[in-house]
């Protein structure tokens, strides 16, 4: 059993390692991690069910407003604005530099980039997305684990 | 009465700082709350800056600080911390992922006391202490301000004796004897009401402040005047004062929109003066009072249109104080031959100082003792070195020794501060050597203001409070509290190009510190109101 634990925390900081290692998440991530104590033991995954949760609003809204002909720049870097500063509060790197290309196309007036750099930006939005959950899942299993079978 | 107000929380500031939170974002708001509960802080969240102002407007002394995201849905957060500034006067932190010059630089013209950057760490909300901190040094700093204003005024054109400085002259020349005459008069009756002093602090709520946004309409701003307002307002406990300096305020809110304004169409950048010049002009300021507008601190234009009454009470009340002494009025009388009517003023806040130092060894041990001990923990949060405050707690007690021993050695003291003052070009080191300090840096004179300015508070709380209240150690800690970021002030004063009147700012610190002492110590005597002074959360909305 005690193999088992040890194979799956030591999975988990690898996991936790890559994410770094690739860029997606920043130190932020480990703030949120020194947060986390007794009254909150899964203080970072609320916060990031909490940041998907609230933040797939803005996406859609950008979704829409880039439909639209011509592109309303200002409106568009407003959305992006308050994206980008949702998306610093997880660490979420690489989508914060796709948040502030995004916004100095707008700026430019270059509407083709603002498209280009949102599905950029979606993609890593939901890479992230899932390497997190897997994460948190693996995290939840070890947890259980710890207390599950050290009776035996 | 007194107990609720000095005990539990408001011992271990900062801990217990009530802070209210404002972001649109949930996942921020989350965070920002977690954080700041780790510091042990009482947090407050809100997700719309409209709630946040009905939860501001709803319990004005509620909150110490606030805390807001710029960028806001249904209110432009600038807006918001307009608001909040103007209406309950709190310290507020703004906060963006965006760290743009321009945009900090809005920010701190709408009043932001800081601008942090998203992901903000827990580090930097560990310190927003300071902010509600230095709001509270600065709010006592500026009873003093029309005061000290004044006193480089006269001090000004006794030196440079031009056109305009002569109409000040006169002024003070029948000022100072106005102040002779009613001396003992006022004396008296300001012992039996202290409350009748200029320091009653005024409540600025939303209808008061629209009463006086109505006048202030009424009478059109080019023509607006205090006294005009006060008579419209028809408020009667108000004073002139009162809406002399919330009518400061108003104007420096307006400037602030305007130049944002200007700002707009002109991109002309960061020239602006702090005091737009035609501003100024339309509201008929005395000549000689817009000319000092470069030299003096912002704050003291609330007083600067003549207010010398208040102020000869003011002294009056001081001088009331060590009467029966007689040491006091002979060197009083040397000190005004030597330096005749326009120095006068200026010595007499000096004498001040020296005459009370006698008191302190005086005093009982006991009463360093307090001291003593409860130094070390408060003195924890406020992040001075104890170094520092032992050294001056020593030279405390050394110069109560030279003082009681040597008497002579107060004249000379005197003597030199005077030069001083009088010299307002020479640079501070004259004041260092007089107050025999071993050292030569430039903040160090400020220290040994804090000596003396320790000396008289602990003088005046042994005499006054001995009987009546338990000495708390509390209240010393709001003595040197204050202490610390008056130094800090007068550096930033002098790095911000004062620097021909280095030594007049000191000693216009040094008499800040004076009478600061003078508003602990009144406070502390009223009992029930001196929380208003020492604690923490009602900076915000008070006024005078």
């Amino acid at each position: 059993m005690d193999r088992n634990r040890t194979h799956s925390l030591r999975h988990l900081a690898a996991i936790k390692q890559s994410l770094f290692d690739q860029g997606h998440l920043d130190e932020q991530f480990i703030q949120l991690e020194e947060l986390q104590d007794d009254a909150n033991p899964n203080f970072v995954e609320e916060i990031v069910t909490l940041y998907y949760r609230d933040s797939s609003r803005l996406i859609s809204n950008l979704d829409q407003t880039l439909e639209r002909n011509p592109l309303d720049f200002n409106k568009l870097d407003t959305i992006m604005h308050q994206f980008k500063g949702s998306s610093s509060s997880i660490g979420a790197k690489k989508v914060k530099a796709e948040c502030t290309l995004f916004r100095e196309y707008c700026r430019a007036g270059n509407a083709e980039g603002c498209r280009r750099s949102f599905q950029q930006m979606k993609k890593e939005y939901a890479a992230l997305r899932k390497k997190l959950e897997t994460y948190f899942q693996l995290a939840r299993q070890a947890g259980p684990l710890e207390t599950a079978f050290r009776p035996k | 009465m007194d107990n609720g107000c000095f005990s539990s929380p408001r011992r271990d500031f900062p801990a217990g700082l009530r802070v209210l939170v404002v972001d649109d974002d949930p996942t921020w708001l989350k965070i920002l709350e977690k954080m700041l509960k780790k510091c042990n802080y009482e947090v407050t969240t809100c997700c719309l800056a409209r709630h946040a102002l009905n939860l501001l407007r709803e319990r004005k002394d509620g909150y110490d600080i606030v805390i807001s995201d710029v960028n806001m849905p249904d209110m432009d957060g600038f807006k918001l911390l307009e608001l909040v500034g103007l209406e309950m006067d709190l310290p507020v932190i703004m906060m963006s992922v965006d760290g743009e010059t321009s945009r900090v630089m809005k920010g701190v013209q709408h009043g932001a006391c800081d601008y942090l950057l998203k992901p903000i760490r827990m580090k930097e909300l560990r310190n927003i202490w300071q902010h509600v901190f230095r709001k509270r040094i600065h709010e006592a700093r500026e009873f003093e301000s029309f005061e000290s204003f004044e006193n480089i005024h006269l001090m000004r054109n006794g030196s440079e004796q031009s056109d305009d400085g002569n109409l000040f002259a006169v002024e003070d020349v029948t000022s100072t004897k106005k102040r002779k005459d009613a001396d003992n008069k006022h004396y008296d009756k300001e012992c039996l009401d202290p409350s009748s002093t200029k320091k009653a602090r005024v409540v600025w709520s939303v209808d008061l402040h629209q009463k006086f946004v109505k006048a202030v309409n009424q009478i059109g701003f080019d023509k607006v005047g205090p006294k005009k307002i006060l008579d419209l307002m028809n408020v009667p406990w108000l004073t002139r004062e009162n809406v002399a300096s919330h009518l400061q305020k108003y104007r420096l809110y307006l400037s602030r929109i305007q130049k944002e304004n200007d700002q707009r169409s002109s991109s002309s950048g960061m020239k602006h003066s702090d005091f737009p010049s035609k501003d100024l002009a339309s509201f008929g300021f005395q000549n000689s009072v817009n000319k000092q507008q470069n030299d003096v601190p912002v704050d003291s234009y609330n007083f600067s249109d003549g207010s010398l009454q208040p102020k000869n009470v003011e002294t009056k009340s001081r001088e009331g104080e060590p009467k029966g002494i007689i040491p006091q009025s002979t060197i009083a009388e040397k000190g005004r031959a030597l330096t005749g009517n326009i120095a006068d003023t200026n010595m007499r806040e000096g004498f001040r100082v020296s005459l009370n130092q006698p008191f302190v060894p005086l005093e009982s041990e006991g009463n360093r003792s307090v001291f003593d001990c409860s130094m070390p923990t408060q003195y924890s949060w406020t992040e001075v070195p104890h170094l520092q405050l032992k050294e001056d707690h020593k030279s405390l007690v050394n110069l109560g020794d030279n003082f009681s021993q040597l008497p002579l050695q107060g004249k000379q003291h005197h003597i030199q501060v005077d030069q001083s003052q009088s010299i307002a070009s020479i640079s501070s080191t004259p004041s260092i050597t007089d107050e025999e300090v071993a050292a030569c840096i430039e903040p160090k004179p400020l220290f040994a203001d804090y000596k003396n300015d320790y000396a008289t508070s602990v003088c005046s709380i042994g005499n006054a409070v001995v009987d009546t209240f338990p000495i708390q150690p509390g209240s010393l800690v709001m003595n040197d509290q204050s202490s610390e970021p008056i130094s800090t002030t007068n550096s930033g004063l002098k790095t911000q190009g004062y620097n021909n009147l280095s030594s007049t700012s000191d000693l216009e610190i040094y008499q800040r510190n004076l009478l600061l002492d003078e508003d602990l110590h009144f406070y502390w005597l009223q009992g029930e109101s001196y929380n208003m002074n020492f604690g923490l959360q009602n900076i915000g909305m008070s006024e005078y």
